[in-house]
């Protein structure tokens, strides 16, 4: 397990594995929102948690066809399935390792963009933490659906369809800590919710990304 | 005599061949009854006026929008476990008929809406989720669409129904978090005192009964259309090799 995740991860950072794409698409994204809705920074702070929940979200959609397809072209994912280790166990690794290169970057640039943003001063904390904890999700949500969608030739834009409607109470949760934070209201709840969803996520879509992928490799 | 039976496509195809006029002339009778009954021979409601009356669309297509993904979902669990090939086209052959209804159902609203709300559209938890529910529809039908292989693509399909189940419903209670509505609550229910006043309330039973006739026969037949293209590309795929 643990060298498929020292592989994995190192394939991300070498050259050509487009480890700092996701973080450049990101710095964009906040970038055009500026440009697209003015720089009034009264206008930006109130939907700077927004718009960095967006941002983090489509910048990990943006990496997930990576997680399988480049496995599945020089078919180590076939070697990957009958090795000894669980599918489970695989598409967890994976997972994990989407969301080290993905998905713990966008948490630790996301403060530096809420300045570009104006962010509020009591919504950074909460802008991270929120994050922190919501992307596991999003990483793992996004690995069911790069398993849905491993041997499809174009299977990049039905990836985006597949997965963004399973991203949507993940956001609103996440988006709504950062924006209750960063208003200084009590975040209590959706925090709660936000990490129930994050680690049933956890729990549970593994069985069912293995399940998929064992359908897919037939 | 079990309901097994039908899993075999020919018994499927005759006992549907059966009931099939049955159910789409009582469902053309009952849309035509109800509507009729709706439109002209009910009151107008005295503070919405004649607006009232795209209850008769409106709500019956939000009943099968939802039930048309329950019967999708209870299909997808069939093919799982029991591997009834019947069973997996009629969850693809109920997908884009209860698209179909999610849409009516978003659009009479957005109709109802304005004049009542005075807008088309809101950010309500119920036509959110209505919304959700359409792009779970999408997902689902594009998903049937790309994947060549017929056995992996019903694998493929009915685990998503299952996933993006649990997700719709978390989805639903999620955006009553994130935003309290101008739709009303339900006011149709078996189990409560106060309903919709009869005169509203019977044709609309009526109309309800119409789109849950219409919905079976579409998806019938959409399953028998389905069986045959499969019967056919067989036939032609063994024409070539012969």
């Amino acid at each position: 397990m643990r060298a498929l995740l020292t592989r994995d991860l190192a394939l991300a950072v070498r050259a050509g594995g487009g480890f700092g794409l996701g973080l450049a698409f990101f710095l964009i994204v906040t970038v055009l929102v500026a440009f697209g809705v003015g720089p009034e920074a009264a206008l930006l702070s109130e939907i700077a948690p927004g718009i960095l929940w967006i941002g983090a979200l489509l910048a990990c959609l943006l990496s997930l066809d990576r997680i399988f397809a480049l496995d599945q072209e020089d078919g180590s994912l076939d070697l990957l399935a009958t090795a000894p280790l669980p599918l489970e166990g695989i598409v967890t690794v994976k997972a994990l390792a989407h969301w080290l290169t993905t998905g713990l970057p966008l948490v630790l640039a996301a403060p530096f963009l809420g300045v570009l943003l104006s962010l509020p001063g009591p919504g950074y904390a909460w802008l991270f933490l929120s994050l922190l904890i919501g992307t596991p999700a999003l990483s793992v949500i996004g690995t069911f659906g790069a398993a849905l969608t491993v041997g499809l030739k174009r299977g990049g834009l039905l990836l985006s369809l597949l997965v963004l409607p399973l991203y949507v109470p993940t956001l609103i949760f996440g988006a709504e800590v950062a924006r209750r934070g960063a208003a200084g209201l009590t975040v209590e709840t959706p925090l709660l919710l936000l990490a129930g969803l994050s680690f049933g996520a956890l729990a549970l879509l593994p069985f069912a990304s293995a399940a998929v992928l064992r359908v897919n490799l037939r | 005599m079990s309901l097994w039976e039908y899993a075999n496509p020919v018994k499927f195809i005759r006992a549907t061949d059966r009931v099939l006029p049955w159910l789409a002339g009582l469902a053309g009778a009952c849309l035509v009854v109800g509507l009729i009954w709706g439109f002209f021979f009910t009151p107008d409601d005295f503070r919405q006026g004649s607006t009232v009356k795209i209850i008769y669309l409106h709500v019956p297509s939000a009943l099968m929008a939802i039930n048309g993904w329950l019967m999708m979902l209870v299909a997808s669990l069939v093919w799982i476990v029991r591997r009834h090939h019947v069973s997996a086209l009629a969850a693809r052959a109920a997908a884009p008929v209860g698209a179909v209804m999610t849409v009516i159902a978003l659009a009479t609203g957005a109709i109802w809406g304005q004049p009542m709300w005075g807008t088309y559209w809101a950010w309500d938890p119920r036509l959110t989720s209505f919304l959700i529910l359409f792009l779970f529809y999408l997902g689902y039908i594009a998903l049937w669409a790309a994947v060549e292989n017929d056995d992996t693509a019903a694998d493929l399909t009915s685990i998503l129904c299952l996933v993006g189940s649990v997700f719709a419903v978390l989805s639903r209670y999620a955006v009553n978090f994130w935003n309290q509505g101008l739709h009303q609550g339900a006011s149709l229910s078996l189990d409560k005192e106060e309903n919709v006043a009869d005169v509203f309330y019977l044709p609309l039973l009526v109309c309800m009964g119409g789109f849950i006739l219409l919905f079976i026969a579409l998806v019938f037949l959409r399953t028998q259309t389905e069986i045959r293209a499969r019967r056919m590309r067989v036939l032609l795929a063994r024409e070539r090799m012969a």
